[in-house]
């Protein structure tokens, strides 16, 4: 029942997007379009519970003083791990040339390494608690960022191109605004103020 | 909370530790995918050619060859049939809105474009990147004209290419890339 708590406990309780609001340029930033928003979060999920795992087993052979750049250390290698592995086997554009995976989340990747969620449970959780537990907190973390960024670019998909995993159900554009920066702001804000209501009801 | 003691030789001991194994595991991961990342960015190449070549039969990466025009060093890739050259792809770019615009383009001998393929870009999404083929239909409209009577600019500044709405500058920076591949053909890439 407690590791059930803690596995879902990312989804609303401590959402990472919409309650603890960490990580956020990648979500604004890849979010336009729902399958960006499901790789993005799927391959932060990787270095999440890949770092929370190897954390959690060496966090008491590292000096207190030097533990956060070797954190930074682990992390980057399982960010570069992703990147490689993104470009090696994701990056096959489709038939009509559409721009791989690989392409299009470009710059991100590198940048899970200063997303704040992996250093944040690295510091704040991994290295206190055991490997099964630590393990459990990043896919349950992981996931419930992945579903924040599903819902965030399944929503700016619909209303900014009129269509949902590349399949369209309009004719023509949608609000543009939606898949350009400032509506993942708006859509973001909008979307914080539903969650947050759904949680209130809960509690 | 026991960790270790946080004394000199121990710092650096564990951040040396920590360091090694790191660039030993990217190192190895590195070597695995060296070959596949190879294999993918080829096969992104032969698609390209595939699509903005008329049918061949030879191996356009093959038979690359490269000229320096105008001070820029433009790349060539002949696709043929038989011994006919029945095409040639040019890799070109410009600036465009976000940052480099990449294509590949393919022109018939007598210099009519064949089909573009768009390498890279970073334009803006939903805005910008209609330029390429499977968001939008823009593309199409340079398939088959010759830049020797289709002027590559758009209306507004008296070309003959409809600019995508609110992507001026993407627009200018896809009739730049076009224009200079056509001229470094004309001058050069031409066998």
């Amino acid at each position: 029942m407690n590791q059930l708590k803690n596995f879902s406990k990312g989804f609303i309780k401590e959402n990472p997007v919409f309650v603890l609001f960490l990580g956020l340029c990648p979500t604004l930033g890849t979010t336009n379009s729902a399958i960006n928003g499901i790789s993005m979060g799927l391959a932060t999920t990787f270095v999440l519970v890949m770092s929370n795992f190897v954390i959690s087993l060496i966090a008491r052979l590292i000096p207190n003083k030097v533990r956060i750049p070797a954190y930074i250390v682990i992390i980057a290698s399982f960010v570069t791990i992703v990147d490689l592995l993104m470009k090696a086997f994701m990056n096959t554009p489709g038939v009509n040339f559409e721009p791989s995976l690989y392409d299009q989340l470009g710059i991100f990747i590198p940048l899970i390494v200063v997303n704040c969620i992996v250093l944040g449970r690295a510091e704040a959780f991994a290295s206190k608690n055991n490997v099964v537990t630590s393990l459990i907190d990043g896919i349950g973390i992981g996931f419930g960022f992945t579903f924040a960024l599903f819902l965030l670019g399944s929503v700016r998909e619909i209303l900014g191109s009129g269509s949902i995993f590349n399949l369209k159900f309009i004719q023509g554009d949608g609000i543009l605004l939606f898949v350009s920066p400032p509506g993942a702001f708006l859509a973001l804000g909008f979307l914080i103020m539903l969650m947050n209501k759904l949680s209130q009801k809960i509690s | 909370m026991d960790n270790k003691k946080s004394s000199f030789g121990n710092m650096v001991l564990t951040l040396f530790l920590v360091t090694v194994l790191s660039s030993t595991l990217l190192g190895v991961v590195f070597e695995l995918t060296s070959q596949p990342i190879e294999s993918a960015l080829l096969y992104k190449r032969t698609l390209a050619f595939d699509i903005v070549l008329p049918e061949f039969d030879n191996e356009p990466i093959k038979e690359e060859y490269q000229a320096n025009i105008d001070n820029n060093l433009f790349k060539f890739y002949p696709g043929k049939k038989g011994n006919e050259i029945v095409g040639i792809a040019v890799e070109t770019m410009a600036m465009g809105y976000g940052g480099e615009i990449k294509l590949i383009v393919g022109f018939l001998p007598d210099g009519t474009i064949s089909k573009v393929a768009v390498l890279e870009h970073k334009e803006t999404a939903g805005l910008g990147d209609k330029i390429i083929k499977s968001k939008s239909d823009w593309s199409i409209q340079f398939e088959g004209k010759n830049p020797a009577n289709f002027k590559l600019s758009v209306i507004k500044d008296g070309g003959d290419v409809d600019a995508i709405t609110a992507s001026t500058i993407t627009s200018r920076a896809y009739c730049e890339a076009l224009q200079r591949a056509y001229s470094a053909f004309m001058k050069g890439g031409k066998k």
